[in-house]
């Protein structure tokens, strides 16, 4: 009896989130990449048939700009990581009673919906505003300088949306480390930074890699930022994916330029975990 | 998965085809796998929208109700200064015992469309008795799908004795069938004289390489297209395709050379208030907007080569459970006082002209009655031309396919 | 968490200025994460005139303030914000830790089935996800509103919840609810006994990173939002004709109200901190 519930018992844990995941995630969402394959148009209707050519309609007219939204993400990724760990592990070490108030308010800018965020933001970093203009004045850079209409706006938007998503995951996986572990490993090797690297980063991995989850993933595909605080040559995946939906209305190309996005990052988590060398994805720490 | 292609000319045939006993399995999984979303992205539905062939007797057997639900973009009605009224509709209330919901839910027209065609696809009603929708695809995609309903103009006689000409028979709605303006806007050319450094007449202005870099294009393909033409000296509510391509080019020429900064949609108007950008396309009423709240450098200017000018139209969606009431919130509306209300809050382009002497003598506002942005100047209107409007999806594929490869990059 | 890790660490002066170095940074990054949020609350202050914020200083007042709730659409799509945010963080916490429970502690067939539907529900553009949702409510007749909305948010949340539970959950130590199952506890009392105490810091984690998920989504709420309007919807359709300074005080209030939590949480810790020393 007891062996029977324990051989059930995985099956009876994922039941509901599998009910409500296979609901209201894949089977609509199944549904909406199968047109993929469709041909037709918004007006007549369409025919299901096996028409593979939207993928390398969809591969050979924008593969820049997959490319560009995996560099994009690569990079926002890692300097969210580097940004983020040391207020983790500050918070995990040291936050004292106060751990949960210091995460509270790295996720209060989200209450403030990004439309504002962007806007002050848009304010902020103007050619002639609080940073560039003063910076200007000093002579420290030439008058021509911007930001804003650049990748690197792009990015910087990226790395300041994803901060808070890094630095969850992290805490959460830093704070569980038994501080004797980090004790022990001070006494043991000669320098903080061996001490770091071997026991702290290794026993951090899971945080790290739920933030790759979380912060590449959303980056890669995101669309905002690219819009409001790019400029020509930085439009993202994300963007043509919102465009052939809403504007053109080529469903059957948002749908294939969907999957093979999805199909993209599916390889490159698997590429991280096997970097890693491990066989089940998020438990190689373990 | 086996090979299953329906056959030529039956665009249905998938969707009934689920009803019919000789699929094989596979068939059926797929089937069961697609078929909502194509349904509801498509014109598939069950209910077909256009099952109403006699509209007269349709409108005739309509009862007066006392309920009208007004779907509008926010902030798009005059508002008291507590933010809590609308003068407008109460006072529609108080006349015609019809209590009004006001909804503000139109954020723009590509996702309020994409919101709201698959519930009329699929025969359901959308819950508004009007909306507020900007002449452009999505209208002429409702209108296609016979999802507005057309007017019924003798209930409207306001329209006729009121409305300017600018607003009159459009050229995608011949003989206002089934739409109303609300109001309408130019695009022209903002810009800012103390960094141009000269005053701007000319939308070869766009293309002055001493502005390289503090350009602003709009990344709207309707907008941007439009403009190319203008610079050539086409007229854009009448092009083809070839015309297109000539406009497509000047455009991509202008990016190449690196003159512009970006191709913005509404936020271009923080870019040109920072100073980022210079010069740039640019809605009459957002000029207004800007100058009245302390950025008083910023100039309007209908180029001497002609502007675009939009409007926003109100229609009744089919399955409205309250018609006649929106036809009497039309009539109402187009009434010197009421649009004259609503002009002095909203500043955009007012459709009935009359409302100018209301707001200058009743109101007491001479700054707006007396903005050329807000009454632009018959000499104004006759430099204004409408978007092409588009006769069928692959009309409006073609454009698209030649403009968004300038704005995506 | 547990008492042991009270125990003080690090007592080398050299690790006490590293200490002292990582509290300014992680204050450093605070303070820059809120700069925008300062520039808001600085211009909630300005003159608006014609109602509409300009991000240029006109002069004080307190004008906007003292309407901040008239705006009845807004107020209403705050409050419906503030209800999805809470609703689809709690709802997703209750589905997914069980979920990501089962996915650290047993190898089970459709595991890796799992971890791909996860991974895609993170993966999945926000239009696809959020037109399939509205497809599928259509064709289930069910009126968009309050409760479709809801139903999306924990359909993107779940899997966020499942991968921060799931990053708290591997690599602990086991031995205390196995321990627990030896003393002759059910599972469920060696749950909430034992495993809960411990996951709590990744669910209070998954919860925080759910509501601001949720209270900032855009694309998929407009889909499935019918006639019903959340904050970020009201806001971003108000850039069209210019927004309304009450967006700014709302926001502010929000985020005073926010910080006001934060601080009272920390005064109540203190507190109890000096009776336990006392």
């Amino acid at each position: 009896m007891r062996r029977l519930s324990r051989n059930l018992a995985p099956y009876l844990l994922s039941l509901p989130s599998w009910v409500y995941l296979a609901v209201f995630f894949v089977i609509p969402l199944g549904s909406m990449l199968g047109l993929a394959l469709a041909t037709g148009d918004p007006l007549d209707g369409y025919v299901m048939s096996d028409n593979f050519s939207e993928f390398s309609l969809a591969f050979s007219q924008y593969h820049a700009e997959f490319l560009r939204s995996f560099i994009y993400g690569a990079i926002s990724t890692i300097i969210t990581l580097i940004i983020a760990f040391p207020v983790a592990y500050w918070i995990a070490f040291y936050g004292g009673r106060n751990k949960s108030t210091y995460l509270f308010l790295l996720v209060l800018p989200f209450f403030v919906t990004f439309v504002i965020r962007v806007l002050a933001w848009e304010f902020i970093l103007s050619d002639q505003g609080f940073v560039l203009g003063t910076l200007k004045n000093l002579g420290l850079i030439p008058q021509t300088a911007h930001i804003l209409s650049t990748q690197w706006a792009v990015i910087g938007g990226l790395v300041y949306n994803s901060l808070a998503y890094y630095v969850l995951p992290l805490y959460v996986a830093l704070e569980k480390i038994d501080r004797r572990v980090v004790q022990a490993a001070n006494d043991l090797y000669a320098t903080p930074a061996i001490a770091f690297t071997r026991v702290i980063i290794p026993l951090s991995a899971p945080g790290i890699f739920a933030g790759f989850l979380l912060v590449f993933v959303t980056n890669v595909g995101d669309f905002v930022n690219a819009f409001i605080l790019g400029g020509p040559g930085t439009y993202m995946i994300g963007n043509v994916i919102q465009d052939s939906f809403f504007d053109n209305q080529n469903y059957p190309l948002a749908a294939a330029l969907s999957s093979m996005l999805m199909f993209l990052l599916m390889i490159a988590i698997f590429l991280y975990a096997k970097a890693f060398g491990t066989d089940t994805i998020q438990d190689y720490a373990a | 998965m086996s090979k299953s292609s329906p056959p030529e000319g039956q665009n249905l045939a998938f969707l009934r085809g689920l009803t019919q006993p000789r699929l094989s399995r596979s068939d059926f999984m797929r089937g069961a796998a697609a078929s909502f979303a194509a349904m509801a992205l498509s014109g598939t539905g069950p209910a077909d929208a256009a099952t109403v062939t006699n509209w007269k007797a349709w409108w005739e057997a309509q009862k007066p109700t006392k309920e009208f639900i007004f779907a509008n973009w926010p902030l798009y009605i005059d508002v008291t200064s507590n933010g809590k009224d609308h003068p407008s509709i109460d006072t529609f209330t108080k006349q015609t015992g019809i209590s009004v919901t006001y909804d503000e839910v139109i954020q723009d027209d590509p996702s309020f469309y994409a919101k709201v065609a698959p519930v009329l696809k699929s025969g359901q009603p959308t819950g508004y008795d009007m909306m507020v929708i900007t002449d452009g695809w999505y209208l002429t995609e409702l209108l296609l799908q016979k999802f507005l309903v057309p007017l019924w103009r003798e209930k409207v006689p306001n329209f006729n004795k009121y409305a300017g000409a600018s607003v009159k028979n459009p050229s995608y709605d011949p003989g206002n069938k089934h739409t109303m303006v609300w109001q309408s806007g130019l695009t022209g050319i903002g810009y800012n004289p103390k960094l141009t450094k000269r005053e701007i007449t000319s939308l070869d202005d766009l293309w002055d390489p001493a502005f390289a870099g503090h350009i602003g294009m709009f990344s709207d393909t309707n907008e941007i297209g439009s403009f190319g033409m203008l610079k050539l000296g086409i007229n854009p509510t009448t092009s083809t395709p070839a015309d297109w391509t000539k406009a497509a080019a000047v455009l991509q020429d202008q990016k190449d050379k690196k003159l512009v900064r970006q191709y913005y949609d509404q936020s271009y108007i923080n870019a040109l208030q920072n100073g980022d950008i210079w010069i740039t396309m640019a809605w009459s009423g957002d000029i207004y907007q800007a100058n009245s709240k302390g950025y008083k450098d910023l100039k309007f200017v209908v180029p001497k080569e002609g502007c675009s000018i939009w409007h926003d139209n109100m229609c009744i969606p089919v399955g409205a459970k309250n018609p006649l009431s929106a036809l009497a919130w039309m009539n109402y509306y187009y009434t010197p006082d009421v649009a004259g209300i609503i002009e002095d809050y909203v500043n955009y382009i007012c459709p009935v002209p009359g409302a100018k002497d209301y707001i200058l003598n009743v109101i007491k506002d001479p700054d707006v009655a007396n903005s050329p942005l807000v009454f632009p100047p018959q000499s104004s209107f006759a430099k204004t031309h409408e978007f092409r409007a588009f006769k069928s999806y692959a009309e409006y594929q073609t454009w698209v396919n030649t403009f968004s490869p300038i704005v995506e990059s | 968490m547990s008492t042991t890790m009270i125990m003080p660490i690090m007592r080398r002066p050299k690790m006490e200025i590293g200490r002292r170095l990582l509290a300014a940074y992680t204050g450093l990054v605070i303070i820059y994460t809120m700069i925008p949020i300062a520039v808001m609350i600085v211009f909630s202050f300005n003159i608006a005139p014609n109602g509409r914020v300009a991000l240029k200083w006109l002069g004080f007042t307190l004008a906007a303030y003292r309407h901040a709730f008239g705006i009845q659409d807004l107020t209403g799509a705050l409050i419906n914000s503030l209800i999805i945010g809470v609703g689809s963080a709690v709802i997703s916490i209750i589905l997914g830790t069980p979920l990501a429970l089962a996915l650290t502690r047993y190898n089970y067939r459709a595991k890796t089935t799992t971890d791909i539907v996860i991974f895609a529900d993170i993966a999945a553009p926000a239009v696809v996800v959020g037109a399939s949702l509205l497809s599928l409510f259509l064709e289930l007749n069910i009126p968009r509103g309050l409760i479709t909305i809801l139903i999306s948010h924990v359909a993107f949340n779940v899997a966020f919840a499942v991968v921060v539970i799931r990053a708290r959950m591997t690599g602990l130590d086991r031995s205390l609810d196995r321990a627990a199952a030896d003393l002759g506890a059910t599972p469920w009392v060696a749950f909430w006994s034992v495993t809960m105490p411990l996951i709590l810091p990744g669910i209070v984690g998954a919860g925080l990173l759910g509501f601001a998920m949720s209270i900032d989504d855009l694309i998929i709420t407009n889909f499935v939002a019918g006639q019903t309007l959340t904050f970020p919807l009201w806001v971003y359709g108000a850039t069209k004709i210019g927004t309304p300074p009450q967006v700014f005080v709302l926001s502010t209030l929000i985020f005073a109200g926010g910080v006001g939590l934060a601080v009272i949480n920390s005064l109540i810790n203190r507190r109890a901190d000096r009776r336990r020393q006392g």
